[in-house]
């Protein structure tokens, strides 16, 4: 394989532990994806399901006692498992960038936006601490913040929740990052902030031909956002396709139960459905598939020995009304994986 | 924090509130911090310009007059000048003395502050960015410094030590950097899993621009708090040892100094040699708490309106 036929981000078998004295947590254990240039891949799970150490293994960033124990991640074709610190501190904030949960959190509250941003491209590059600052204006007046110039002056505190969600973006598109992991970015903002967000960033990736790891729990995003989805369950992905092929035609149970978790999904005043049971503590997992206990079809053999990856051709998309998505999906995205015994038959829904 | 909502049509109208600005509106909110605050600026005024505004300079020996010795408040000295708070055993003015004297109290006090914040800061910095052996080594170290009595360790090092000012500063920070290494440490553990460090981290900075530029500046607030207590309680130690005679030599008159130096005279009526430099460090040590206390008050999140 060519250097050229390599995606922007192909990630296999990895494996991110965190050894305890109480004992391995398997936090992601097996993990294979790619994203392309200029991808969206959404990255779905329930909270403690892996998705965002998965994010932070990508980075380099999981903190001690988590390490991640083998696998790989190429970026681009260069291995990013086993760099040293300083070459890692070289591609993050330039190659890769992450946008975090809560814009409350992430700005630093003493310091003003003009040297949080400035000093984030000092960081990469020689240039003079005017065009630094020019280009942090440029940034900020990209992500639709009003006046930047003036407001590049102003701390944290002075901004509301989703401007500084506006400004956390801006920064991570600093150095026109090939690649961007959000990890449920808009999980904290009101559902209008959300959808305007949500609106820029789709634009602007397709702009500035950025990819995009959108790591949430929250299906409906992903449906209007991400070209692949990737659904997690303790550590592993367990369903994997085009957004259409996992939203319309779910083959495993789980990804199936999360979208008839939805209340959009539901009759009105019909008791809300829901999957039973809670997520595994990563520590203790059950023999065989993790998503036995909870899942209706599982049988003996589900409690015995995990699945394995199955793959197929996606079908056609279902439903005259995604046509318009057809050819789309009918491209590189066409290929589906999933680790189910019982896979739900492509006609269920 | 909501008064402040993001499309402002002109937001350069409104100026910017830097936390400097925001510290010092709450600071004047409380009138007894700012009584404190003038308190002490007047003090620090009387030192600075103490060789302009006293009548004699207590240190040039050609200057002071036997005959002027034990003088009450208000006489005329042979030197045709009005001694209004008295003058000393050996005839120097109180009121020069006083002056002089702050002016190495406040010297001892502000030096020994500095050094052992910058000193405590490092180190605590140090224990909780490197963790493990490291952290471990210096908190014990800080333990052990904190659990002896502070007067006990500078009697023991000025003993050792000898007389002088740089040797009682040289106590003094030894006594205080452990009180700044623990606060700061706390306050790093908690700063750096925040999640401003990870984001810092994500954007690639150095370990170096993260410690000292996003995690330090937010570790200042109990340190400036403990640096007016510490500062307060330095002038007040350096008094005790120079009162006992292991502190500051005769030729050093601090604060202390003078007040021992009139201690033999209390019980014979003459309580002036003692009383007013004794009133000064009064002065001096409660103005820096006046204002320690309100500037506790307003660094303290938990108590923010």
């Amino acid at each position: 394989m060519t250097a050229a036929d390599e995606p922007l981000l192909r990630v296999t078998d990895l494996a991110t532990h965190f050894i305890t004295r109480a004992g391995t947590v398997r936090a992601v254990d097996g993990v294979s994806f790619e994203v392309a240039r200029g991808e969206v891949l959404g990255l779905v799970g329930e909270s403690g399901s892996g998705k965002s150490v998965t994010g932070y293994s990508i980075l380099g960033l999981v903190d001690p006692p988590g390490k991640i124990v083998s696998g790989s991640i190429r970026l681009a074709g260069r291995e990013l498992v086993g760099l040293d610190d300083e070459a890692m501190r070289g591609i993050r904030g330039r190659e890769i960038a992450m946008i975090f949960q809560d814009p409350m959190m992430t700005l630093n509250p003493v310091l003003r936006i003009d040297t949080q941003m400035t000093e984030a491209i000092l960081a990469h590059e020689r240039v003079s601490e005017r065009a630094a600052r020019d280009r942090a204006i440029e940034a900020l007046r990209r992500v639709g913040i009003p006046s930047p110039r003036e407001r590049l002056e102003a701390y944290p505190h002075q901004f509301s929740g989703g401007m500084r969600q506006r400004v956390a973006i801006a920064i991570a598109l600093l150095n026109r990052p090939a690649l961007i992991v959000a990890d449920e970015p808009t999980t904290a903002l009101d559902v209008t902030i959300q959808s305007q967000i949500l609106a820029e960033m789709q634009s602007l990736c397709r702009e500035t031909g950025t990819a995009l790891i959108w790591i949430t729990h929250d299906l409906t995003v992903i449906a209007g956002l991400a070209q692949q989805v990737a659904v997690m369950y303790a550590g592993r992905i367990v369903e994997r396709a085009g957004v259409d092929a996992v939203l319309d035609t779910p083959r495993h149970p789980y990804t199936e139960g999360l979208l008839g978790s939805l209340p959009s999904a539901a009759t009105p005043g019909a008791p809300l459905r829901q999957i039973p049971g809670s997520t595994p503590s990563l520590g203790r997992l059950p023999p065989g598939c993790a998503f036995s206990p909870r899942c209706a079809h599982a049988s003996e053999r589900c409690r015995r020995e995990a699945p394995e990856v199955t793959a197929e051709d996606a079908p056609p998309v279902a439903g005259a009304a995604d046509g318009a998505n057809a050819g789309e999906a009918a491209g590189a995205n066409a290929r589906r994986e999933f680790r189910c015994h019982h896979p739900r038959s492509v006609a269920a829904r | 924090m909501s008064a402040v909502s993001a499309p402002t049509p002109n937001p350069a109208a409104a100026p910017v509130e830097t936390p400097v600005r925001r510290f010092v509106r709450a600071f004047v909110e409380d009138r007894v911090a700012v009584l404190g605050f003038v308190l002490f600026s007047l003090i620090v005024l009387l030192a600075v310009f103490a060789p302009f505004i006293t009548p004699q300079n207590p240190y040039d020996l050609g200057k002071v007059d036997l005959m002027d010795s034990r003088l009450p408040p208000g006489e005329q000295t042979a030197d045709g000048y009005t001694a209004w708070l008295g003058t000393d055993g050996v005839g120097r003015d109180l009121y020069s003395g006083i002056l002089y004297g702050l002016r190495i109290s406040l010297t001892v006090g502000a030096l020994s502050g500095i050094i052992a914040a910058s000193l405590g800061m490092s180190v605590g910095l140090l224990a909780a960015y490197a963790g493990g052996r490291i952290e471990a080594v210096i908190m014990r170290i800080v333990d052990l410094q904190l659990s002896l009595p502070a007067i006990l360790i500078a009697l023991i090092l000025v003993a050792a030590l000898g007389k002088g000012v740089d040797k009682i500063i040289i106590a003094l920070v030894v006594v205080q950097w452990a009180y700044y290494a623990r606060t700061v440490r706390a306050s790093a553990l908690v700063e750096r899993r925040k999640e401003y460090v990870e984001a810092a981290q994500s954007l690639g900075l150095s370990t170096r621009a993260i410690v000292f530029r996003h995690i330090l500046p937010n570790c200042l607030a109990p340190v400036i708090v403990i640096l007016t207590v510490q500062t307060a309680h330095a002038i007040s130690l350096e008094a005790t040892l120079s009162f006992l005679g292991v502190g500051l030599p005769q030729t050093e008159p601090s604060l202390g100094v003078l007040i021992a130096n009139g201690f033999q005279y209390m019980l014979s009526g003459r309580y002036w040699i003692s009383f007013f430099p004794g009133l000064a460090l009064l002065l001096t040590i409660v103005s820096i708490n006046l204002m320690g206390d309100r500037i506790r008050d307003v660094l303290n999140p938990r108590l923010e309106k």
